[in-house]
């Protein structure tokens, strides 16, 4: 099971402020090892953020992305009390939700 | 595994944490002080910045804390009893007052050898096993983690350790002796880089560990997060590290030549507040 993230949502205004630390390898596949295999490849694939039913970020990722994500992002239409849920899928099918109250 | 040969890995990511903060889809907008970049440890300052908002050292902490209520080791027993110095189980204040003398096993200890103390008398694991075992790797990780969560549980607090004990005063001693020591293929010494003001190696400032402004800038970043190793570094490792760079052998995982240095430099750092743990390049 993979580690939990690290959420924190605040309401600014209309606004809410959403960041997110990942906990992931994020290895390219194009690394070797000491003995000079290959690494296999091992990122998150999908990210999606919803409210509720409403999703409000989906986010399609690769090797391009560094260890250990951080991912920041506003949207419009929740408050205070809310409920953030980020979910994210990678390309071994291993999967973490997270949800975090909106502050 | 080992991450520190991966130079082409750092880029990508940083790529994306500025396009995610400096605009693009979710944009909060260029900082006009971004253009007029006066020094190049404005821009490291600027970069470690933008990079701090949510530092991943959080990810080792977190796990730390759950580590330290988990039952481990052949005993099947959690840390929750381990004193680090004030009292068992007391956590919060313990990495402000460290290294110090504990009269149970009559030596002065930094953070990593009193939880290896703790790891065999507590949990049943070998400590000379784990002192032996390279960074990064098996219960090496799980001391990370422990390092991680206790130097965020003293956040803010200023530096205050005792030199009451003999041993602690000579452990200073000695630690200011080791520190200005000068061998090795370089000739070099700490105080070689690390006891003027102003000085750089290629972008990085270094510390002046011999003024208690540099001691608390140096000493109190560690622990921290290494953006260019994706790793948390401990103390231990730091020096370790900075041994390499001297070319000198390494004195060897919580060893009492290491322990002496952090002496020497937390003392010097005394009353300056622990920001530990940070984000480093």
């Amino acid at each position: 099971m993979a580690d939990p993230m690290r959420i924190r949502a605040q309401a600014k205004g209309d606004l809410v402020e959403v960041r997110v630390l990942m906990a992931h390898p994020m290895e390219t596949g194009q690394r070797k090892d000491a003995s000079g295999a290959i690494i296999p490849a091992h990122f998150i694939k999908d990210v999606k953020a919803s409210v509720g039913d409403r999703v409000v970020l989906t986010a399609q990722w690769g090797p391009a992305i560094s260890q250990n994500p951080f991912l920041h992002f506003r949207f419009k239409g929740a408050k205070a009390g809310d409920k953030v849920t980020v979910t994210w899928v990678d390309n071994k099918g291993d999967t973490r939700t997270d949800e975090a109250t909106i502050s | 595994m080992r991450r520190a040969a991966a130079p082409g890995r750092v880029l990508p990511g940083l790529k994306f944490a500025l396009a995610m903060a400096m605009g693009g889809a979710f944009g909060t907008g260029l900082p006009a002080a971004a253009l007029a970049q006066s020094s190049a440890a404005d821009g490291i300052a600027q970069y470690r910045e933008m990079l701090a908002d949510d530092n991943p050292a959080e990810l080792w902490e977190a796990k730390g804390e759950a580590l330290w209520k988990t039952a481990r080791g052949p005993k099947k027993a959690t840390l929750e009893n381990c004193d680090l110095g004030k009292g068992p189980g007391v956590v919060k204040g313990a990495f402000a007052a460290l290294p110090r003398y504990f009269a149970d096993t009559d030596r002065v200890q930094d953070l990593e050898s009193r939880l290896l103390t703790c790891m065999e008398r507590l949990q049943g694991f070998d400590a000379a096993e784990i002192a032996k075992t390279g960074f990064g790797r098996g219960e090496q990780v799980t001391l990370e983690n422990y390092v991680a969560w206790i130097a965020a549980e003293s956040k803010g607090m200023p530096f205050e350790l005792p030199q009451a004990h003999p041993k602690e005063q000579a452990f200073y001693e000695a630690g200011k002796a080791i520190f200005f020591f000068r061998g090795g293929p370089f000739d070099f010494s700490c105080a070689s880089c690390h006891s003027t003001d102003g000085q750089r190696i290629r972008l990085q400032d270094l510390p002046n560990l011999t003024q208690t402004k540099g001691a608390g800038a140096g000493f109190g970043a560690w622990p921290a997060y290494r953006v260019s190793s994706g790793q948390l570094w401990g103390m231990q490792r730091r020096i370790n590290d900075c041994y390499r760079q001297q070319r000198f052998p390494y004195p060897g995982f919580a060893s009492d030549v290491t322990i002496a240095l952090g002496v020497y430099m937390g003392v010097t750092a005394r009353g300056v507040e622990t920001k530990a743990p940070t984000l480093k390049r």
